[in-house]
């Protein structure tokens, strides 16, 4: 029953997002860049939901525009970080040998910088848009995906349905990704839930910084950077894309448990 | 006079209502040695965790009375609980290797109950630690008392586990499948401790098993349990050579029994020939030097004939897995060479040796891919059969999990089944491709005695239909004994003993056969005088 609730809330909270993203894509109550200096700074009322920015601009059309930019940039970044460090992880930790040393020695020293500095110094290289958001932001969380991959998979590969498959007569190569590679996908659902989250404040630090999705254009983390001034005489500059955020994140939570559990045969009738 | 006595016990599980011991009545008298029998799922456990007043969550006492020593545990709170266990009642685990917390002391654990419940000093406990260490014969008890639990086999870790519970001298001792994780010779020395000790201190002993061979040799009284209700209760004799219910009689008679041999096919040259095969593990590489190395199997000379079943046996550490996973070409060896077919495989990838060989893993639960369905699994090995067009796979399949006994079960997971079930599937596995080899690792040693029955009558009828060779690894002589045409004895990575199987059982030669056969287990059918705890 609980399982089911969570689901349901869950799903209503991303159905929301898509709704408003694709909505967003197409139609919006306000123009999201249009500047109307007379109406700068108004508080939610009847004709702006959720208020006005410095500029007057319309902050709901802005948060419609923005979920489509914010969502599209932390999914693809969670799916590049997930899928390339399932594989090194999965190589290293099955492999072992010089593989795994290389693979870990370098890993480890991406890990030890902090994950935003790493995303401002491809950032700089690449330059300041989305593809290079995504790519920085990807990069900078492989490392954490690798090490709970390789952890996961050193526990797995000795597990005796892996040797079983090893006298079959398959290839190490089939056995790592038929055997191996779909038993350790549980942690890393969890850790991609939460990912998620981290790459939606990271979007917004590297906006705030200047580096990330460059204004007018608005994401929920440079509307939530450029609100940082006026937090004591325009609250709802900051709650709106902040609550965005939080919602979002719980959602993508409470979902990404529940699809975990669907995903796996022995959780299936929990 | 009656120290324990249990009365309707009913205990349910708190969720559903649904009963897992129902109307459980017992007693157990002062310094009386009883004997609770059932297969997993018989309540047994959960009826012994009861008395204890620790019943795993989710599960809870709803009816009967248990009077333990005078007190009657419907009264008693949780603190004064806490006071009896300990003093009054001690429990000793089935897992040694996790039983113990590995971040304490041998001697802190031991002393905890001792300072706890007596208020005894450091240098007053210490003592008495020693004391009780040196009489579960550990060799070196100073040492021990200041070496942590890694440090130890699960065989010494038992007999902490025994010592630090009959350091308080408890007037019941429940042992929960004691045993079960440890090898025949020490499985032996172990419960003769337990049983020595609980004689010196007039203990009552509740041994939790699904060994018949043990409830013989130690037992006065036995209770048996199947699905939460007493089936039968009487002395071990009675319960053991006239048992008067169906179930117990069933019990009885899965104890494996010596079956006729299979003639092995005379002349020509072996399937499998092993000559001084040697396998060694690199020792830890420390910071100038290597540490020397451990030789797991070392200079091993075997054949195997087709169609025939040779049976390795020896305790924990004698190579004998190790042996097996060497023949099978899935760690590399360190010397010697393997023949198949009169072809040399030791060195060189042989597909085809790898194609006609296979494995059966002892620990059902592990060896079976939790992501995969019942019919992928047994499907996999079929990958590698050339032309084999889908639906004749399939059929394969079906045809295979009928002979089996799980036709129909080819949509379900792994995790549906039960331990048996399960084992079946992993012995269809290894043997849809129709394999000339076969290497079954104790494949029946984490079931159920009725289930081991089966599974062991399946892998006969089996072997007898499709003609594969097998070495049968394992440490239970009595399955050895049904099974086997030849048996080999291994000790410390050497071969001691080998001969046909009448002549290993009947004859035995070196003094570790002789002491391995001592150490089984056996029900003594014959009805000469089984060895008895006490009176």
């Amino acid at each position: 029953m609980r399982m089911r609730a969570n689901t349901a809330i869950g799903g209503t909270l991303i159905a929301l997002l898509l709704g408003a993203a694709l909505t967003g894509a197409f139609w919006t109550p306000f123009d999201p860049l249009r500047i109307n200096l007379r109406a700068r700074l108004q508080a939610p009322s009847s004709l702006h939901w959720f208020g006005t920015d410095e500029f007057g601009r319309d902050v709901l059309s802005r948060i419609m525009v923005g979920a489509s930019a914010s969502v599209v940039i932390a999914l693809i970044t969670v799916l590049l970080a997930v899928t390339a460090g399932m594989v090194i992880g999965c190589a290293a930790g099955y492999i072992r040998g010089w593989v795994d040393r290389i693979i870990m020695a370098i890993n480890d020293a991406l890990l030890a910088f902090p994950g935003i500095l790493l995303a401002l110094a491809v950032m700089i290289v690449v330059g300041a848009n989305k593809a290079g958001l995504i790519l920085a932001l990807g990069l900078a969380y492989i490392p954490s995906v690798v090490r709970v991959v390789r952890g996961t998979v050193l526990s797995i590969r000795e597990k005796e349905y892996v040797e079983a498959s090893r006298v079959i007569g398959n290839s190490e190569a089939y056995s790592m990704f038929r055997h191996v590679m779909p038993n350790a996908i549980a942690p890393v659902a969890v850790l991609a839930t939460s990912m998620f989250g981290w790459v939606l404040l990271a979007e917004s630090a590297l906006s705030f910084l200047g580096l990330g999705v460059p204004p007018p254009a608005p994401t929920w983390g440079n509307m939530l950077a450029a609100s940082r001034p006026f937090m004591e005489t325009a609250a709802w500059l900051s709650i709106a894309p902040g609550l965005c955020i939080a919602l979002t994140l719980l959602g993508i939570n409470l979902l990404g448990d529940s699809l975990r559990d669907r995903l796996d045969p022995r959780m299936a009738h929990g | 006079m009656t120290l324990l006595s249990v009365e309707n016990l009913r205990i349910e599980v708190s969720a559903s209502t649904a009963a897992i011991v129902e109307d459980l009545s017992f007693a157990v008298d002062r310094g009386e040695f009883l004997a609770i029998v059932g297969e997993s799922g018989s309540g047994k456990t959960a009826a012994a965790r009861a008395v204890l007043g620790l019943l795993p969550p989710g599960l809870r006492t709803a009816g009967g009375r248990i009077v333990l020593d005078g007190i009657d545990l419907a009264n008693v709170s949780a603190r004064q609980m806490r006071t009896l266990r300990g003093p009054i009642v001690g429990m000793v685990f089935q897992e040694p290797m996790v039983s113990l917390n590995p971040a304490i002391s041998v001697g802190a654990q031991m002393a905890e109950g001792l300072g706890l419940h007596e208020g005894l000093g450091n240098r007053e406990s210490r003592r008495r630690c020693l004391d009780m260490l040196a009489r579960v014969q550990i060799r070196d008890p100073e040492r021990t008392f200041d070496a942590y639990p890694h440090e130890f086999s699960g065989g010494m870790r038992q007999r902490i586990m025994l010592a630090s519970v009959m350091l308080l001298k408890p007037k019941l001792l429940i042992a929960d499948e004691p045993t079960t994780a440890l090898d025949t010779l020490t499985q032996r020395e172990v419960l003769d401790l337990m049983v020595g000790l609980a004689r010196d201190h007039g203990t009552s002993v509740m041994l939790i098993t699904h060994n018949l061979g043990l409830v013989s040799r130690y037992a006065q009284r036995a209770l048996v349990l199947r699905q939460g209700k007493m089936v039968e209760t009487g002395t071990t004799r009675q319960i053991l050579f006239s048992p008067r219910e169906a179930y117990t009689k069933r019990l009885v008679e899965a104890l494996p029994r010596r079956g006729a041999t299979t003639k092995a096919r005379q002349g020509g040259e072996p399937l499998v020939s092993v000559r001084g095969l040697k396998v060694g593990f690199a020792g830890r590489q420390r910071l100038f030097r290597r540490d020397n190395g451990v030789s797991a199997v070392n200079g091993v000379d075997l054949d195997i004939a087709m169609g025939e079943t040779v049976a390795v046996v020896g305790g924990s550490g004698s190579g004998k897995t190790t042996l097996g996973r060497a023949m099978l070409r899935l760690i590399p060896t360190s010397g010697g060479e393997i023949r198949f077919r009169g072809r040399d495989v030791t060195a060189t990838i042989d597909r085809d040796f790898r194609l006609a060989s296979q494995l059966v893993f002892q620990d059902p639960y592990s060896s079976l891919d939790p992501r995969m369905r019942v019919g992928e699994i047994v499907a996999e090995p079929l990958r590698h059969v050339p032309q084999l067009t889908t639906t004749e796979r399939d059929r394969r399949v079906d045809t295979m999990l009928e002979e089996v006994g799980l036709a129909g079960l080819a949509a379900r997971w792994p995790h549906e089944l039960s331990g048996g079930q399960r084992q079946r599937i992993a012995i269809a596995r290894a043997i849809v491709r129709e394999p000339a080899f076969v290497v079954a690792d104790e494949p029946v040693s984490a079931l159920d005695m009725t289930i081991q029955a089966q599974v062991l009558k399946l892998f006969e009828r089996l072997q007898a239909q499709y003609g594969f060779a097998c070495l049968f690894i394992s440490h239970d002589l009595a399955a050895v004994e049904q099974v086997a045409d030849r048996v080999v004895v291994m000790q410390g990575g050497r071969i001691v003993e080998q001969g046909s199987r009448d002549d290993v059982f009947d004859r035995p030669r070196h003094d570790y056969t002789k002491a391995l056969l001592a150490a089984a287990p056996v029900l003594d059918f014959a009805g000469a005088t089984a060895e008895r705890a006490s009176g």
